[in-house]
This record gives C-alpha cells, sequence and structure tokens, in this order.
C-alpha cells in the first residue's frame, strides 16, 4: 500500500482507478482521462496534488539560502506573493529537482517540490540550508488542489465569502497569497488559467464535492499529463533528472548567469559545458502519421542523412486536443527539422516544432 | 467490477472469443482489459487472410496510457478485421463485447484451453 492523500477516500468514493505514482496511491482517472482532459481545456477541472511537497523555508537569511540553492535568480522577486519556476542542481549541473519558490517576506518563503522526490529534496535543502541557519518545514497538514480551465477561477470564487473572492481573483498570473486559511496561487501544470490551492487537509473533501457541483470535473494525473505534454511543460523524472542538466533540457530559461557574484550550486559545472558547447538540444516532436510516442523510443535521422541515432524521447503521449502523437525529445543539437522515430519497430516521420502544442485551448502548432 | 459476460469464452491475457452461428469466432478484449487501457486511440487490426497460431500477436491496442499487443486465442485464419476502429477505436471502451470487437477468424478445429466466465473470474482475482 502507497501513502495516501486526504482525498484517498473521496477518490475511491468516485470510482478512480487508483495508481502507483512515486509511492503515492493516486487517482489516473475517473472513467475517460480524455474527457477529463477536454473539460480541463473547455470549462474546469479539479486535480489532487497533495502529494506533492510543500517546505516552509524561514529566517532572516532565507533568500541568500535560495539564491546558493537554485538555478534561477530570487533576486527577481521583489513583489510579496510573487512565485519563480527553477531546477535545483547538484554541483555536476544535473537536476535534483524542480521547484515552485513563492516569496512571501523577507524571512519567509514557500517552496513546493515533486511528490517522489521529497526524501531526497529534503535532505539535501537541510544540507545546503545549515550554513544559513534556515528552519525547512514540511506542510503534510496541508492538502492540495489543482483548479485549472478557463472557469476555473470564477467556481473557486463562488466558494469563497465576498472579500476573500476579491482578493483572489485579484491575483496576478504566477502570483500566490494567503486568502483567509488558503494559501491560493494563479499557477498550474497545464497552460490553461486557474488556481492552486493549498488548505488544511480536512476541509479538501468538502471543497472537491463543493467543485463538482459547480461542474468542476474530477480529474487524475493522466489527464493531468497530456495536458502538461501539450503545454510543453516537463516532468521531473522523464524530462530532466541528476542525470541531465536543464541547458539540455528545455529549461536554459530557468537558469540565471545574469549576476556574476551568484555563485548557485551547478554553475560553475554548467559555465564548463557551455564552454566545451552543448551536444544536444531539447524539441518538441509532432508525429506526422498514425501511432503514439512514448518515452524512452529512439530518435534518428531522417532517411538520406544518414547520421543514425540522434537521441531519445523523454515524453510522449496522444494529444486529445490535436488527435495526434505529440513528443518532447533530447537529440543531437545539428539535427534537422524533421527525424524519424523508432515507434515499435517502425521508422515514422516526426517534425520538429515549436513549444508549446496547446495554450490556453488554442492549438499553436500547424 | 467489470462485466464479464457467461456466454463468451477468455483467455489470461483478456481477449474473450465468441463462436458465431457460421462456424467463425469473433475476438475483442475484455471490458477489463479496456479498462485497465484506458481510452483507446488507436488500434491496428489485422489483415484478412492472415494465418495464426494460438498466443501469436495479431493486433495492437493503443491507449492514451500504453501500447498493447492483442493475442490470437485460437490457431486459424483471420477473416476480417473490424473496419470501425480506426476511425473509432472508443468503439472497445463503450462496446468491448459488442460494436468493439476486434476481428473475425475461421478457427483451425475446435477451440482449446479457452477459460470459462467464472474461470476469468477467478483468473482476474489472482491478478489483484
Amino acid at each position: 500500500m502507497g501513502r495516501r492523500t486526504p482525498l484517498y477516500d473521496l477518490h475511491v468514493g468516485l470510482n478512480a482507478r487508483m495508481v502507483d505514482f512515486g509511492g503515492w496511491d493516486m487517482p489516473v482517472n475517473y472513467g475517460s482521462q480524455i474527457e477529463e482532459h477536454h473539460a480541463v481545456r473547455r470549462d474546469a477541472g479539479v486535480f489532487d496534488v497533495s502529494h506533492m511537497c510543500v517546505i516552509d523555508a524561514r529566517g532572516p537569511r532565507v533568500r541568500e539560502f535560495l539564491s546558493k540553492l537554485v538555478a534561477n535568480d530570487v533576486a527577481k522577486l521583489t513583489t510579496s506573493g510573487k512565485a519563480l519556476y527553477s531546477c535545483m542542481l547538484n554541483e555536476a549541473g544535473g537536476v535534483i529537482d524542480d521547484l515552485i519558490i513563492y516569496f512571501l517576506d523577507e524571512a519567509f518563503f514557500r517552496i513546493v517540490v515533486n511528490a517522489g522526490t521529497r526524501d531526497k529534496d529534503l535532505a539535501w535543502m537541510r544540507k545546503v540550508a545549515a550554513p544559513f541557519a534556515v528552519e525547512l518545514t514540511e506542510r503534510t497538514d496541508l492538502a492540495m488542489l489543482a483548479v485549472q480551465g478557463p472557469n476555473a477561477r470564477d467556481r473557486v470564487a463562488e466558494l469563497l465569502p465576498g472579500e476573500h473572492r476579491t482578493a483572489a481573483l485579484a491575483l496576478d498570473v504566477f502570483f500566490g497569497r494567503q486568502v483567509g486559511h488558503w494559501f491560493v496561487a494563479r499557477t498550474g501544470y497545464t497552460g490553461e488559467d486557474g488556481f492552486e490551492i493549498m488548505l488544511p487537509a480536512d476541509e479538501a473533501p468538502g471543497v472537491w464535492r463543493a467543485l463538482n457541483a459547480r461542474g468542476v470535473k474530477s480529474a487524475g494525473l493522466g489527464a493531468r499529463d497530456t495536458l502538461r505534454l501539450e503545454a510543453a511543460m516537463n516532468l521531473y523524472g522523464n524530462d530532466m533528472d541528476e542525470s541531465q542538466n536543464p541547458l539540455e533540457s528545455g529549461l536554459a530559461w530557468t537558469v540565471s548567469f545574469d549576476n556574476p557574484a551568484r555563485d548557485f550550486i551547478g554553475r560553475k559545472a554548467l559555465e564548463t559545458l557551455k564552454a566545451a558547447g552543448l551536444k544536444k538540444k531539447f524539441v518538441a516532436l509532432l508525429l506526422e502519421g498514425r501511432g503514439v510516442l512514448r518515452g524512452h523510443q529512439k530518435v534518428v535521422a531522417a532517411a538520406g542523412e544518414g547520421a543514425g541515432e540522434i537521441g531519445e524521447i523523454t515524453s510522449g503521449t496522444f494529444s486529445p486536443t490535436m488527435e495526434k502523437s505529440i513528443a518532447l525529445a533530447r537529440i543531437s543539437r545539428d539535427s534537422g527539422a524533421t527525424v524519424q522515430v523508432d515507434v515499435r519497430g517502425k521508422l515514422l516521420n516526426a517534425r520538429v516544432v515549436k513549444a508549446p502544442f496547446v495554450r490556453k485551448g488554442q492549438v499553436l502548432v500547424s | 467490477m467489470s462485466n464479464i459476460p457467461a456466454d463468451l469464452k477468455y483467455t489470461k491475457s483478456h481477449e474473450w472469443v465468441r463462436t458465431l452461428a457460421n462456424g467463425t469466432v469473433e475476438i475483442g478484449i475484455t471490458d477489463h482489459a479496456q479498462g485497465a487501457l484506458g481510452d483507446l486511440v488507436f488500434v491496428e487490426v489485422p489483415e484478412a487472410g492472415k494465418t495464426l497460431k494460438a498466443g501469436d500477436a495479431f493486433a495492437v491496442v493503443e491507449s492514451v496510457k500504453a501500447a498493447s499487443d492483442v493475442y490470437a486465442p485460437i490457431a486459424g485464419s483471420v477473416v476480417e478485421g473490424n473496419p470501425s476502429l480506426s476511425g473509432a477505436p472508443e468503439l472497445i471502451n463503450s462496446e468491448p463485447y459488442g460494436a468493439g470487437w476486434i476481428a473475425r477468424m475461421k478457427p483451425n478445429g475446435a477451440p482449446a484451453g479457452l477459460l470459462s466466465a467464472a474461470e476469468y473470474q477467478a483468473h482476474l482475482a489472482t491478478e489483484g
């Protein structure tokens, strides 16, 4: 038996198909995964993301600690509530995890890390935090719901009393704030607008049912994966891990070299890699014909280019919005605009396209 | 939980077999199998005339989650693959024992080694 979130009984009661995800018993779908996907693109869906780990970092030197810990620069966080997406690297420049940091005040930042990496993340963070006397507290008392879709914010707002409703709806994109005893953030992992809500665990089932009653569809990890892939958002453990650096994982935009004096962990290794010249690039692929791209399938050069194997799919799926297969892949930096993928023994043509595939209900790739 | 019609025969690899009036057999995947796979998005059905041994992989069902082979429950030759599945793979999800059939075969002799509904039910229980 895996670990259970405060919503486990509710999922079982909703006839969810439960699967192991990073040691947690989580709902993969409640019926049709594709219907859940469409509900999020067209209306609103709610996901249980309570398996993710919320860590409060407190102390007068917490900004200094984070400046060392992560590859993006927390100096960008100047307004209370602002969030920052970043990787946490090891000395070799490999990705220990990706995370979100909310700046609340100079002595209080909130960090959200992945479920499957929580133990190693905490051990690493505690080691790095020690010289800065930063106190790290796991918020196991909180559940987390992601309510996503064009109508998601309005549906959540209906559950809030007047002043809190106004505060929640006033949040800018990628900001979070305390709203009563909920922490509400305008963030997500679907390419749609919406909120992620951290709330006391015992309130979560009631809020879920109230959202269902307002037409917000229960959505599982299956739909979460197809939505994030359409939005070309990386998944830790598939698209990057400790053996890969962010620069060859499509995450160069999250690494800040701007301040030459900032000695974040992994900086030296990344600078050495850059000086030597990166070998791989991270691309979005669209399959031309029938079939489904999947993680670990081999990518080879287009027919006639003769370069053989050039890389690997890191995540692939069938896009319910486009009704085509899409993927993220790490391939040779010098490869061309079309490639072939070994799909169950057959070489199928795929085209390198600009990410994301879908955002805010619109297909962006032709 | 999952639906297991009493009048069909089954395999441990989750195919079902229906003997039709003209002696040919119709083959599909069970309700349990379609539920485990999730929404089907592509199906590759076998071509008519193909000769198969029992246990040969003869079709591919691909869901949002994974691709799986479908195995011939009996020896024989393929009469036809279900032509509706290329445009509507979801028929396997909605009607696994009806419009979602995958192929029809002419058996080579009497089908052997198949499970009854009760035996298949017991097999599912052992798989947890």
